[in-house]
């Protein structure tokens, strides 16, 4: 399925946090939840984490709004687990401080207040501080035994526009106090996020303005000393037509006497204004493979594994998420 | 469920601002900037106020031209019955042109200098949507338009931009920071019996970590704006005003996808709670099939053809077609949703264009599939 560079590397498999990004509209949720699922396969616990407030994952998995806590969502094949984590930023905050400042008590009243509000909004590197600081340290957690909890993190991230600030830890922490607790804490996201543990994902259509979003989101994480990991086409169209009418056809080329005679031969004798029909189909349809070739091509320029995911026609339900991980542990997905 | 009548509304003498509102990425600008052009074309003094437009449209509206104000429109082939004036919202200007309307000088510059400032007013969560509010109020006081149309900004909630101003307001009102600059500064004693030793604990520890220096200017900074602030509130209570009145009108926009149609439900229903004027649901980028041809056919069709292997170009039509009725039936099957939860709001349906639009050949294209033409 896969025509761009090699799938998923043995790098990639490596890492122990999945980012994903993309474009608003290119479905990146659906595919971190899909690429969880084929994570978990084989028998491994992965967590899916969100930090955008938008109970995205709960939609998806037709569920009711998650609570603030790493629950089970869904089993994948082979004994594996996905749990989610909807991460929100005001009870991070207080986590953070009952954690260093013994404040627990007075969660509920400064929330009232909309003193937490207030204080992620004071400081806007405030809120990804913690964010990330939270996906920090569902990664580095070991049971017991000293052994991680989870196999891999796969992080919902924000959109390509927003994702270098995110993760840009050390600018976020500009703002900050340069000393306390949360200075430690973020030390340690920055070596993770630029460590061989993260990698970064992108997800993209094959259309113009999210492939162009693709590039320089590429160049902005090389920029940043972030690793890209790899691109993952989605909702990909079989183009249909044979690869030689796809040019004549989009210059509004088609055959109709061609046509009606090859659906005569198949028993079906249509009206002269469904064969136009058709015809102006084929002809849109063409237009759109072309502007896929064209985004394919543009997305030869970054040298990152590739991988497809198909659209799926009926819309996206929870059965549509396991097909969707089948088909990327079918490219390698590990 | 009724048909939307973009002409009719644009036509209207009675109704001088259009609100295109969704989430993001459904084609707010573009559905904007396409409705400006078929008003000016149909004879109104028109501006539109654009957001976040993508690189080529600005390109060819002139809306890249420096300047937070709008410029006419001017392209080879365009010469409208009426006029259309474009701008790009330019968020910190505004910002600035605000601050400096409000305030004396002197206030003025020390807040515009402060660090703070520069900090929210370029990204500070709801400074856009303030903005743009801020500018059609300023737009609709000049009184120089007879119909303005808004593109409303690119965020993933489409409630944000009736949102974010107040939340922006009340971020800005300077009881917070005050509590968290100086709870000792504000009364001592007696304020901590009032405040809570909680609160207070809070507030050490929100000084630790946001650091003096960002307390310090934020402090400076209310302190300054404290004078244009009852300014600042009115305004935005003016302008929401405005968007109360029998002159204006909201579309909602979306594409036939489950986020945008959720988020065009909300918005749907906020407006209906606020009481302000909803004239209708566009849904960008649809896919209608043209011909009647039942999918389960011609795939039957299809896979006999294939058996011979003779038509490889019938095979391939009837193929994409069979596709084109599954993404039709998920389409209708979606709208179908929100119209049932609906009923009364009115629909129009833009099929999806070849390719993006970039210009005003595009736009005038998108204005004849708006209405039907």
């Amino acid at each position: 399925m896969a025509t761009t560079a090699a799938s998923w590397t043995e790098q990639v498999s490596r890492a122990r946090l999945h980012v994903v990004t993309g474009k608003g509209g290119t479905g990146k949720t659906t595919v971190a939840a899909a690429l969880a699922l084929a994570l978990a396969t084989g028998g491994r616990r992965v967590l899916l984490i969100e930090v955008e407030g938008r109970q995205g994952i709960a939609q998806l998995f037709d569920t009711q709004p998650l609570p603030y806590a790493e629950k089970r969502i869904a089993s994948a094949p082979g004994g594996g687990e996905v749990r989610a984590l909807h991460v929100d930023v005001e009870a991070a905050l207080l986590e953070y401080f009952a954690m260093f400042y013994n404040l627990g008590f007075a969660g509920r009243t400064l929330r009232r207040m909309g003193a937490i509000e207030f204080a992620t909004t004071l400081a806007p590197g405030l809120r990804d501080v913690l964010l990330t600081g939270k996906v920090k340290e569902t990664v580095g957690r070991t049971d017991s035994r000293g052994r991680h909890e989870y196999d891999a993190i796969v992080l919902d991230a924000p959109p390509t526009g927003r994702i270098v600030r995110f993760l840009d830890v050390t600018k976020a922490m500009a703002d900050l106090a340069k000393v306390g607790p949360i200075k430690g804490q973020s030390d340690g996201v920055v070596r993770l996020l630029h460590s061989q543990d993260t990698a970064v994902h992108l997800v993209t259509l094959l259309e113009e303005m999210p492939v162009r979003e693709t590039i320089e989101a590429v160049a902005e994480l090389s920029a940043a000393d972030l690793r890209p990991g790899a691109v993952i086409v989605n909702r990909v169209r079989p183009p249909r037509l044979p690869a030689r009418s796809v040019t004549p056809a989009a210059g509004g080329r088609v055959d109709a006497s061609r046509v009606r005679a090859g659906l005569t031969s198949a028993g079906l004798d249509l009206a002269p204004e469904d064969i136009e029909g058709l015809v102006g189909e084929t002809v849109e349809h063409a237009i759109r493979v072309v502007a896929e070739q064209s985004a394919r091509e543009q997305l030869t320029e970054i040298d990152l594994p590739a991988v497809e995911l198909p659209d799926i026609a009926e819309g996206i339900d929870t059965a549509a998420l396991y097909e969707l991980a089948e088909i990327l542990v079918d490219q390698g997905v590990r | 469920m009724s048909a939307l009548d973009v002409d009719s509304l644009i036509d209207d003498p009675d109704i001088h601002v259009i609100v295109c509102c969704g989430s993001g990425g459904v084609g707010k600008t573009t559905t904007a900037a396409a409705i400006a052009v078929r008003a000016a074309e149909r004879g109104r003094k028109t501006v539109v106020l654009t957001i976040d437009p993508a690189r080529r449209l600005a390109q060819a509206l002139g809306l890249r031209e420096l300047g937070n104000t709008p410029k006419e429109v001017e392209v080879e082939g365009f010469e409208p019955a009426g006029q259309l004036a474009a701008m790009m919202l330019d968020m910190r200007r505004t910002f600035d042109d605000m601050v400096l309307a409000h305030a004396g000088q002197a206030r003025a510059q020390e807040v515009l200098a402060n660090p703070f400032y520069k900090t929210i007013s370029s990204s500070f969560s709801g400074t856009q949507e303030y903005m743009a509010m801020e500018k059609l109020g300023q737009l609709a006081g000049e009184g120089r338009w007879d119909l303005i149309v808004v593109d409303t900004p690119p965020s993933r909630s489409a409630l944000d931009f009736l949102d974010a101003p107040q939340r922006m307001s009340s971020a800005l009102d300077g009881r917070m920071i005050r509590l968290l600059s100086g709870p000792a500064r504000t009364g001592g004693w007696g304020v901590r019996k009032v405040v809570g030793a909680g609160i207070m604990l809070f507030a050490k520890a929100v000084s630790t970590i946001v650091g003096g220096q960002l307390l310090a200017d934020a402090s400076a900074f209310v302190q300054a704006f404290d004078s244009m602030f009852g300014g600042f509130k009115q305004r935005a209570r003016k302008t929401y005003e405005l968007l109360r009145s029998g002159g204006t009108a909201f579309l909602v926009v979306a594409t036939p996808e489950s986020d945008a149609l959720r988020e065009a439900s909300y918005f749907v229903e906020r407006l209906a709670s606020e009481e302000m004027p909803l004239s209708g649901l566009v849904i960008n980028r649809t896919h209608p099939v043209l011909t009647k041809l039942p999918a389960a056919r011609a795939i039957a069709a299809a896979d006999n053809l294939e058996r011979t292997g003779d038509a490889p170009l019938a095979t391939a039509v009837l193929r994409l077609h069979a596709d084109r009725v599954a993404v039709h039936d998920r389409e209708r099957r979606l709208l179908a949703r929100f119209t049932k939860a609906h009923p009364s709001v009115s629909v129009v349906s833009v099929p999806a264009m070849p390719s993006d639009v970039h210009d005003l050949v595009g736009l005038r294209s998108i204005g004849e599939r708006l209405t039907g033409s």
